[in-house]
């Protein structure tokens, strides 16, 4: 998950303070990943380290002692490269629910059936909750809100076939599925 | 014909369901062959909910909906539907309940060829009895709720796929039906018009029908208030939405 890029993608579009970026992250990511104000400014003094970004003006201050930051041209290269290459698999974390599963259907004593049951309720609740959020976004909400819902909704959705799909295989070992 | 106004339709008292079905057992069939469909289900349709029901095929989704409404009567326990017993009415009773209490939608083959989409919503207030100008009047009505007030006149032909199925939506509903039975009625449909079904069906259920959704599409049972999963004839767990989430 990229902080660091979503950052620079917000400081493309001109210099900001830290508690700007911070809730600008938030409002187009419809507020999925929250942001504390200390991992905004650990991002941004490692992309100054890195010089994908600078201090704005001549390091000028407001009268809170508050910094802007600029993105420098190795900022914008490097946000153009992101944008351009696709994410791999490989760049996610690993999917703690995939391995409980795999060790539920294969470890003595543990009731794979009700583990998949508990999960699918779990999550058609998780997806109920989602639907609501949308269903209560205004017309004005931003674009990008919607689509880091709609995400959201079509991974659960995924998650729950899944989960169907593992049951109806524990329910008929012996019958090919489709 | 005089407009028929039937004395034994009680209000439904509040609090009280629109369906309950209690302990039902469905068995087709006798002897060796005997299939339970239904191994003793309960459930409350209460006004203005949606309920989805999930399940893999064979798992008793379409029989729940056909005892729920009256189509099909339980081998053991009781449906009521608006109050009213099933188990003790005769066959003509039943029907007279069914057609005034309930609606269904199915997947497809909703509507008549030959008839307007009003006539279509028109025709089972006309088998009720309801004059003809009557009718139309309830048809336009309901039509203008799902959002097809102009397409009245056309033939279903003339429709797309998701405005057919509103049609549908509206002929289930006219009149006072308050119990809406839904069979996959975004199957047939692409998702973008499924997604118009769904909303459809949430408003009519936020403005007071008891909605009983049959889908195997988990992202419109996520619509639904209360989502009951179905194995093997029986309800193995449900979801209410609002409740905490385990992640």
């Amino acid at each position: 998950m990229s902080v660091r890029h979503g950052l620079l993608a917000l400081l493309s579009r001109g210099p900001r303070y830290g508690y700007q970026l911070r809730a600008e992250f938030e409002t187009s990511t419809a507020t999925t990943w929250p942001l504390n104000i200390g991992q905004v400014y650990t991002t941004l003094s490692r992309l100054e380290r890195d010089g994908l970004v600078s201090r704005d003006g001549q390091g000028d201050q407001d009268e809170q002692g508050r910094v802007r930051h600029a993105i420098t041209q190795e900022g914008r290269d490097e946000l153009d490269r992101w944008f351009a290459k696709p994410v791999s698999r490989t760049d996610r974390p690993r999917d703690e629910l995939v391995i409980k599963l795999a060790m539920a259907v294969t470890t003595p004593g543990v009731d794979a059936a009700a583990v998949i049951a508990a999960q699918r309720s779990a999550t058609m609740r998780g997806l109920q909750e989602l639907t609501r959020a949308k269903r209560s976004l205004d017309a004005s909400a931003e674009a990008a809100q919607r689509l880091v819902l709609d995400s959201m909704i079509f991974h659960a959705e995924a998650e729950q076939r899944w989960l169907e799909h593992c049951e109806a295989l524990l329910i008929r070992p012996t019958k090919e599925n489709p | 014909m005089t407009e028929h106004h039937p004395p034994d339709r009680l209000p439904v008292p509040d609090g009280e369901p629109v369906v309950r079905l209690t302990d039902v057992v469905r068995v087709h069939g006798e002897g060796t062959r005997a299939v339970q469909a239904l191994r003793g289900v309960s459930l409350d349709v209460h006004t203005g909910e949606l309920v989805a029901v999930m399940g893999p095929s064979g798992s008793g989704k379409s029989t729940l909906l056909n005892l729920a409404g009256g189509l099909d009567r339980p081998t053991e326990g009781s449906v009521t539907l608006e109050g009213r017993e099933l188990r003790g009415l005769s066959p003509k009773q039943l029907a007279e309940l069914r057609r005034r209490s309930a609606g269904y939608v199915f997947q497809d083959l909703n509507l008549i060829p030959s008839l307007t989409v009003a006539e279509n919503v028109a025709l089972p207030r006309e088998l009720d009895g309801v004059r003809t100008a009557k009718a139309r009047r309830d048809a336009l009505a309901v039509l203008e709720e799902v959002g097809l007030a102009d397409l009245g006149d056309r033939f279903p032909d003339d429709l797309s796929g998701g405005q057919r199925q509103r049609a549908a939506i509206a002929r289930a509903l006219v009149g006072e039906r308050r119990l809406l039975l839904a069979d996959e009625p975004t199957g047939a449909l692409d998702t973008r018009a499924g997604d118009e079904i769904i909303q459809v069906l949430r408003q009519r259920a936020d403005a007071g029908a008891a909605v009983l959704l049959v889908t195997h599409e988990p992202r419109y049972a996520a619509w639904a208030d209360r989502v009951v999963f179905l194995k093997d004839g029986q309800i193995v767990d449900s979801a209410a939405a609002g409740m905490e989430t385990a992640r």
